[in-house]
């Protein structure tokens, strides 16, 4: 459906509005044999409709807090200094010009750090948030080049950085691997992600690759790559004796206060951590060792600290995404049925890190094929810690998978497209679980008739335009349904009939606070203008994390528990007294602005009513979702079919993207405005995966070497075309809201679809990213 | 280090502060100025996200040091709405989408007004190379060009035909 689509269904839905029936109660749990999230079937109302952003107004204006604004009377800035070699020990530090510089407060170092423990490390525990598990300024010991080996407190920022560059520190340095083919020739070890091994047999695949009367068997290359989201990581804070506050740029706020906690012993409770706007995140705002060294400062020099990364500081120490190196063999018949996928390779990561770029992900549930062989292995480095960067896995995954497969289609001589399609799987290929809903042939169908796909010409180089080479190129994108344990809400409804949401989660664009809000108005049948939506604080119901794309369900699922609380509770004070007197909550929805009996709409009362009679202010109900059992009953996976017209200039070599559009099938939509945008950032940092974005990394020093933006590239308005996006709409029967998550879905397929426009303009195949202009003269 | 006293003007409002000779623009309108909507994503000039105009013209406020304010005009994005009203551009930026987490919306914002108030009728490449230096990672852009262009034909009264604009 498209987006204007969308928007005339919302005015038609105004005007059914009052033929609306009262919307039953959502399930308790999302297991075989239960009924779907009754909103499914609100096909007019609220869910869907391209409502714009709740917290634009302040955004536009300026007035949106983020975490470096928070004023702290007596409060002093940080600056951290970095070490220049990648293992050994500090031999000296000479700190004496930085301590006479002006405005300068405190110089910290190991030598007077307080004693902490190593952060929690992100998957280790429920609430783990740390990026790696080193000791933070503990003691003389240099892991990385680009660890932090001192902070320096001053009254200004500049003068804090003014006073760390002063800071002299020689070092021993020691022999370190920080060369990715040596570390590999160290040998490698099976990755594990979440528990379980990174590898998985099926058949004997190296055999039927073999055998295969047609394949093809390459190696792709992926380099590190960092978020760079545009606003720096920064925390202000402040110490009340033993109690911490932390305005922090957090897409993990309970995560981050539990660990902080376990990192300064303290209880969880007496760590806040505040995170009401965030700059952009996409899997770098968890807890790294600033937060740590600024909230270790304060205790130290008892004033507030407000320590802001520069943009260097982020690439010294927020990790990023790893390299991979991937091989890709896909065995078939003539006809293009895949009788073996190979898929395996080796990752960079440190030993303080537990993420293996997980690039397999994407080929464990996208294809049928009779036998696959599924491997990542880790090479260890002497680096920062590598994480979770929008997508990880599928990223690059996809990037591997989808351009074999094009390369597999012209060995064929098949249509790319219809070469996918006739390896659609029935059921998941690994698990065997029946898929939840699984659109993609339709989003492909849809896709390629808007895109004018016919119009390809198979011939690559074939079609020129001037001095441009143009082609068209596809790929598949995936990412899978998740929802984490440990979503929890508190609905408050009020006599005035308002209902407010409290829960522990995050807004860093996507845009969650304004579809939720939409989702609990239609819940409740009120306004949106009754629903206030709280969120970025740890003080909060629930552990959410902004990641994996889960938000979505996370809180649909642990609002829908909430609301069933409230629900029982309305019917029990509403008495004998009410038209609704007698019903059961399950036999009761909200309706404009009450409750009504499902079957008889004329039993209702309003929540105003309700709470009047009942001499009450206002009802709280709190509740947890149920455990996340429905991706154990059902393969659950969002898909877009992705389509690119590339221009590559014959004399330059110069790659430019001048159409791109995504059909998307990731169940239900439920803001056309806010998904759409989400599907363009995915697809945006896709465009800048596959031309230009490179974290550069010196093998003789173990440094990064373009900690800027000026030297680490990120597609800019003049590197962007016009993005098309549309989707199935088809609702996941077994997900909250029938949504599955829009975040990360972007980014996958899109550098292999890429990739492959480029060879069907150009002929050359590119199989290292970014794909520059050097690798096309 | 002797402060130095400086007499400018931002939004049309007369302001008198003291700085430090090194001390950047943006952090003076940061810290002492309390006008915290110019944001600070890299420090060298490379993200907009701090930009203002001087005297009507573009410039990235990190790197401009705040004394060169004296006797000249500032404008910043709290200038840009006129009380409750909100600027064209704020408004239209709302409505189509041209805004995610905000940190470079501010900097987008003066930037576009910047290019309007000199270019009322710029095409789509002059709209993308107006907005060259202001980066975004959340958007996608493509949202951000239609917004001002749509804004700049609303703006000079004429019927707007873009193709598909609710987006």
């Amino acid at each position: 459906m498209s987006i204007l689509e969308n928007a005339k269904q919302t005015v038609q839905g105004a005007a059914q509005a009052a033929m609306k029936k009262a919307i039953a109660l959502a399930p308790d749990s999302w297991l075989p044999g239960g009924q779907p999230d009754p909103l499914i079937r609100q096909q007019h109302g609220l869910i869907g409709a391209p409502v714009s952003r709740l917290d634009g107004p302040l955004k536009v204006r300026g007035q949106a807090p983020f975490a470096a604004e928070f004023p702290l009377d007596g409060m002093v800035y940080a600056a951290i200094a970095f070490s220049a070699v990648a293992k050994g020990r500090i031999a000296a530090l000479d700190l004496a010009a930085a301590e006479a510089a002006p405005g300068v407060v405190l110089v910290m170092t190991h030598a007077n750090t307080p004693r902490l423990q190593p952060m929690p490390l992100f998957l280790t525990a429920e609430k783990a948030a740390g990026g790696d598990d080193l000791p933070v300024m503990q003691d003389d010991r240099i892991h990385w080049n680009g660890q932090p080996i001192a902070v320096v407190l001053a009254e200004t920022q500049e003068q804090a950085d003014h006073a760390s560059s002063l800071i002299r520190a020689t070092y021993e340095a020691e022999p370190a691997t920080i060369a990715f083919a040596e570390a590999k020739a160290q040998g490698t070890e099976p990755g594990q992600f979440m528990g379980q091994p990174l590898k998985l047999e099926k058949g004997d695949a190296e055999a039927a690759l073999a055998a295969s009367p047609v394949s093809v068997d390459a190696t792709y290359v992926t380099p590190r790559h960092n978020h760079n989201p545009i606003e720096p990581h920064a925390a202000t804070l402040a110490w009340d004796g033993d109690r911490l506050l932390l305005h922090d740029a957090s897409q993990a706020v309970a995560h981050t206060a539990w660990s902080l906690a376990q990192v300064f012993g303290i209880e969880e409770k007496q760590v806040r951590v505040t995170s009401p706007f965030v700059g952009g995140g996409f899997g770098s705002k968890t807890l790294w060792q600033h937060q740590v060294l600024g909230a270790a400062a304060a205790k130290l020099a008892g004033r507030p600290v407000r320590i802001a990364l520069s943009r260097e500081g982020m690439h010294r120490m927020i990790g990023g995404r790893t390299l991979t190196e991937q091989r890709v063999a896909i065995g078939a018949q003539p006809d293009g049925r895949f009788e073996a996928i190979i898929h395996t390779g080796t990752v960079a990561m440190t030993r303080h890190n537990a993420l293996p770029e997980p690039f397999i992900l994407p080929t464990r549930s996208a294809y049928a094929a009779g036998s696959l062989k599924l491997d990542v292995e880790v090479a260890y480095m002497d680096m920062l810690a590598n994480t979770f960067m929008r997508a990880p896995g599928e990223a690059v995954g996809t990037f591997a998978l989808e351009c074999a497969i094009d390369e597999l289609a012209a060995k064929l001589g098949m249509d790319p497209v219809e070469l996918r399609i006739r390896n659609e799987p029935e059921r998941d290929p690994v698990e065997g679980t029946p898929f939840s809903a699984r659109h993609i042939v339709e989003a492909w169908r849809a896709g390629a008739e808007r895109f004018g796909w016919s119009r390809r010409n198979p011939t690559p180089g074939a079609v020129r335009d001037g001095e441009w080479l143009v082609g068209l190129g596809c790929a598949t994108a995936t990412y899978p349904y998740y929802r984490m344990p440990g979503g929890a809400a508190r609905l408050t409804l009020t006599r005035d009939g308002r209902v407010r949401v409290e829960i522990a989660a995050h807004e860093m664009g996507m845009g969650t606070a304004t579809a939720q809000s939409q989702v609990v108005a239609e819940r409740l049948g009120l306004p949106l203008e009754a629903v206030s939506f709280a969120y970025g604080d740890s003080s909060l119901p629930g552990v959410v994390l902004a990641g994996g794309s889960q938000q979505t369900a996370a809180i649909g699922a642990a609002v829908a528990a909430a609301h069933r609380v409230l629900v029982a509770e309305l019917l029990q004070l509403a008495g004998n007294d009410s038209p609704l007197a007698g019903l059961k909550p399950e036999e009761v929805g909200g309706l404009d602005g009450g409750l009504a009996g499902l079957e008889e709409p004329a039993r209702r009362e309003s929540y105003a009513s309700i709470l009047a009679r009942a001499g009450r202010e206002a009802v709280v109900a709190e509740a947890s979702a149920p455990p996340p059992l429905e991706t154990q009953h059902w393969s659950m996976h969002s898909h877009g079919a992705m389509f690119c017209e590339a221009r590559v200039n014959r004399i330059t070599g110069e790659p430019r993207i001048s159409r791109f559009l995504g059909s998307m099938d990731c169940g239900r939509i439920l803001n056309a405005k806010t998904a759409a945008s989400q599907f363009r950032g995915g697809i945006i940092m896709g465009l800048g995966l596959a031309l230009m974005e490179e974290t550069q990394f010196d093998e003789r020093k173990g440094r990064i070497m373009n900690p800027s933006l000026a030297e680490y590239h990120v597609p800019v308005h003049m590197d962007v075309p016009e993005i098309d996006v549309i989707w199935t709409d088809i609702p996941d029967p077994h997900a909250p809201m029938g949504a599955r998550g829009v975040g990360e879905i972007g980014i996958t397929g899109t550098g292999a679809a890429v990739a492959n426009a480029i060879f069907n303009a150009t002929g050359r195949r590119v199989r290292d990213l970014p794909i520059t202009l050097d690798k096309l003269l | 280090m002797a402060k130095i006293h400086v007499t400018t003007t931002v939004n049309g409002e007369p302001v008198e502060f003291l700085c430090e000779p090194q001390q950047s623009m943006l952090d003076v309108l940061r810290g002492p100025l309390g006008l915290t909507g110019s944001k600070e994503g890299c420090g060298s000039g490379d993200c907009g996200a701090c930009s203002i105009t001087l005297d009507g013209r573009l410039v990235c406020s990190c790197l401009m040091l705040a004394v060169e304010a004296e006797g000249h005009e500032i404008g910043t994005i709290e200038g840009m709405a006129s009380g409750d009203g909100l600027h064209p551009l704020q408004q239209k930026f709302l409505e189509m989408a041209a805004l995610q987490c905000g940190i470079c919306t501010p900097g987008v914002l003066v930037a576009a007004k910047a290019l309007l108030d000199k270019n009322p009728d710029p095409t789509e490449t002059e709209v993308r190379f107006g907005l060259a230096g202001n980066l975004c990672r959340c958007t996608g852009y493509d949202k951000i060009v239609r917004a001002v262009l749509e804004t700049a034909a609303e703006m000079r009264g004429a019927k707007a035909e873009m193709p598909e604009a609710v987006r």
